[in-house]
Parts: C-alpha cells; structure tokens; sequence
C-alpha cells in the first residue's frame, strides 16, 4: 500500500493502508488526537485498494479489503474514501473482534455511569450521543460498546461519529466549533458527515465504565418510556451483537450477566430536546 | 412396544440463567442459546434425573410443578425440544 495511516480506538488498533493519499490525509487530521496502536502493532488491518490498476488514476474506485471483507461489496467513488475507511474499521470490528462482546450501540458516560443506547438504524443512537457529549457527557462510541467478558465493564469505541441528513445540522448547532469531516454525499444511508468527538472524550477513551442503563430510543413518537424486561432484553441485544455466536458460551454469560444487573428501557420521542432531556433523567 | 422415553441433555451440557418469566439455556453442543418459558424448564428438569415416556412425564409435571397438559401439546414441546438437541429420545 502506499499510503498508511494507523491509529488506536479505545482499546483497538488499526491500521489503514490505501491507494490513495486524500483518504489517509482526511484520517490522518480528524483523528489527529488519538494515540497510535499500542506498541505499533494493530490488531485490525483495513485496505482501500482500486478495482483495476487503471481505476486508480482514471475513475478512482475504492474497494475495501482487510483482515476480513465481504464477498461482492460494491466499490466506492474516491469522494466516499472517509466512508470506506470507516466502513472497513467497522467491518474488521463486527467480523473479527473477539475479546469484547460487541454491542451494536451508541454509549455515554458520567460519572461513571455509562448509558448504553441501542436501536435500529434510524433510531437516533448517533445524533442522542453526539447531543448528550454536547451537555457534558463523555462520548463513549456512536457505534459500538464493548463489553468485556471478565468483568462485564464497558469500554469506549469513540471513533468518529456518523451523523446523517439532518442530524449534521442538529448536532452542528449544539456543538459550535466541532471538527467535522468532509460530507460524503449520496451515500446509500443519504448525506454522511462524520463528527470528531470532544477532547474529553479521547482523552478518556482508555477508562471503562459501569453500565448503568440500557435504552432503546425510537424516534418519531410521543414521549413515552416503557420497561424492557430481562428476557425481551436479552433478545434484543443477541440482534443487536455482531459476535454473540462468535464467542459462544462467553457471550451468553456476559449478556446474561449484563441484562440481569442492568435496568432496560424503551423510550419514545418525538424530537432531539426531548430525547435528551429523557436520557437525563436516567444519570441519577 | 413400549413407549417412547425422553432424556434431557445431560446437565453439564447446559448453563440456564434465569431471565424474569423467561430462561435463557445455552446449549454447549450445538452453541446455541435457547429462551424458553413454561414449561419447558419444568420439562427438562423432570427429565433430567431419569428416562420418562408422555404419560409419566405429564405425571411428573403435574405432581412436582402443577403444570397441567394434555398428551397432544406435550408431544409437540418434545419434538420441538427434540429437534434442538435440548431433549433426546430413546
């Protein structure tokens, strides 16, 4: 590859090859902050290479490859080479990790409480953390929480945030000054624009927290909150791991464990004001 | 001929937590999680200790749980439990 960049996310190192130099430039600046794998050795690799040798000047074609990759995938325009990258960072996390059981979540934290928030895409899981750091609490990831079998503590994932359409504007007015990447337009999830989380947050991104709550946040409804009972829990979050059946009978006691010890909610609500102000409620 | 007897999986093949009405059983065989509700953790306790045909199992059931069946519904429980290795058939 001829361009690398390799960066550590909370626990994780990664490193990105690529064809191209704009993609490892972007990433190289929005994650400017963050350490560099610890003792240089990433644990995921991610490649974005051209689909013929020529494409790679003519009509530049990023495709992802990695430690793991999925047959088939369609290649993107160099435009969407951020989006690639991240694409592939997540890949190589939902396929291959295997120390953490992982929750397809967003999460926050204060005081050491962590908030996890999970839900179909849509739900809002991205915009509620990125607004939630907004009011002063620590971004722990917009896309994956991580649950460390052995003790059941959460630990952070903050990588860039994916906010979409209209979302961008939302958390922009609440976070005056935040480092944005570039748009990644026309994407199949629409507009993309991804969010570099506060200093805090990065800064904080090696300490774990307890789970305190889990939330399955729905948008577009009046507010509401209903209790979500340990077993329909339990299911939900089988759904919502990418490698449950991965780590077998560690998984099955990690999640057990985690939906017996942690109160679940499922709350409605109609706009981002009210969603925050319900989230609060469960900081005590 | 006399009638079909069924086992459960002997227990140190399964981890059963218990989850509000629900339990949740992993299955270390297969490595499959199961979430089952009455009465198929009564069934499988009553059949943990010895072999039982329906009609002594729905004895059982009645007797130590005050779970009461008919033969038919039974039936369908066990070849459900059956096909996913939970209860073996003799």
């Amino acid at each position: 590859m001829n361009h690398v960049f390799a960066v550590r996310i909370g626990p994780v190192g990664f490193r990105v090859g690529s064809d191209w130099r704009a993609p490892i430039d972007t990433l190289a600046d929005l994650y400017r902050d963050y350490p560099a794998p610890e003792d240089g050795i990433p644990d995921f690799s991610v490649r974005l290479f051209a689909r013929r040798p020529w494409r790679r000047v003519l009509r530049p074609q990023v495709m992802i490859g990695g430690d793991y990759t999925i047959p088939d995938a369609a290649p993107l325009p160099l435009s969407l080479g951020l989006l690639a990258a991240e694409m592939g960072m997540n890949l190589q996390m939902a396929l291959a990790q295997r120390r953490y059981l992982l929750l397809h979540a967003s999460c926050i934290e204060r005081d050491g409480r962590a908030i996890l928030m999970t839900g179909e895409s849509g739900a809002g899981k991205s915009t509620l953390a990125a607004l939630m750091m907004a009011r002063g609490w620590r971004l722990m990831g917009d896309e994956f929480a991580l649950v460390e079998p052995e003790t059941g503590l959460i630990y952070s994932f903050p990588r860039l945030v994916s906010l979409k359409n209209q979302s961008v504007g939302v958390v922009g007015e609440a976070l005056r000054g935040a480092r944005f990447g570039p748009w990644q337009r026309d994407t199949p999830k629409g507009d993309i624009r991804h969010l570099v989380p506060d200093g805090a947050s990065i800064a904080a991104m090696a300490e774990p927290a307890r789970a305190a709550a889990i939330l399955f946040p729905a948008y577009g409804h009046a507010p509401d909150r209903r209790e979500v009972a340990p077993g329909e829990c339990f299911v939900r979050l089988t759904q919502a791991s990418t490698n449950y059946v991965a780590l077998g009978e560690r998984g099955f006691d990690t999640l057990t464990r985690l939906v017996r010890d942690v109160p679940a909610t499922a709350i409605d609500y109609p706009d981002a004001a009210t969603a925050c102000a319900m989230v609060e409620e469960f900081a005590a | 001929m006399p009638a079909t007897r069924y086992r459960a999986a002997p227990a140190a093949t399964l981890s059963i937590v218990s989850l509000d009405l629900m339990r949740a059983v992993y299955h270390r065989a297969s490595g499959r999680t199961h979430l089952v509700s009455e009465p198929v953790p009564e069934i499988l306790a009553a059949l943990a200790d010895e072999p039982l045909d329906e009609v002594a199992l729905l004895d059982r059931l009645a007797r130590d749980y005050a779970i009461e069946g008919d033969a038919a519904a039974l039936g369908e429980r066990l070849e459900e439990l059956v096909a996913t290795g939970l209860v073996e058939q003799l």
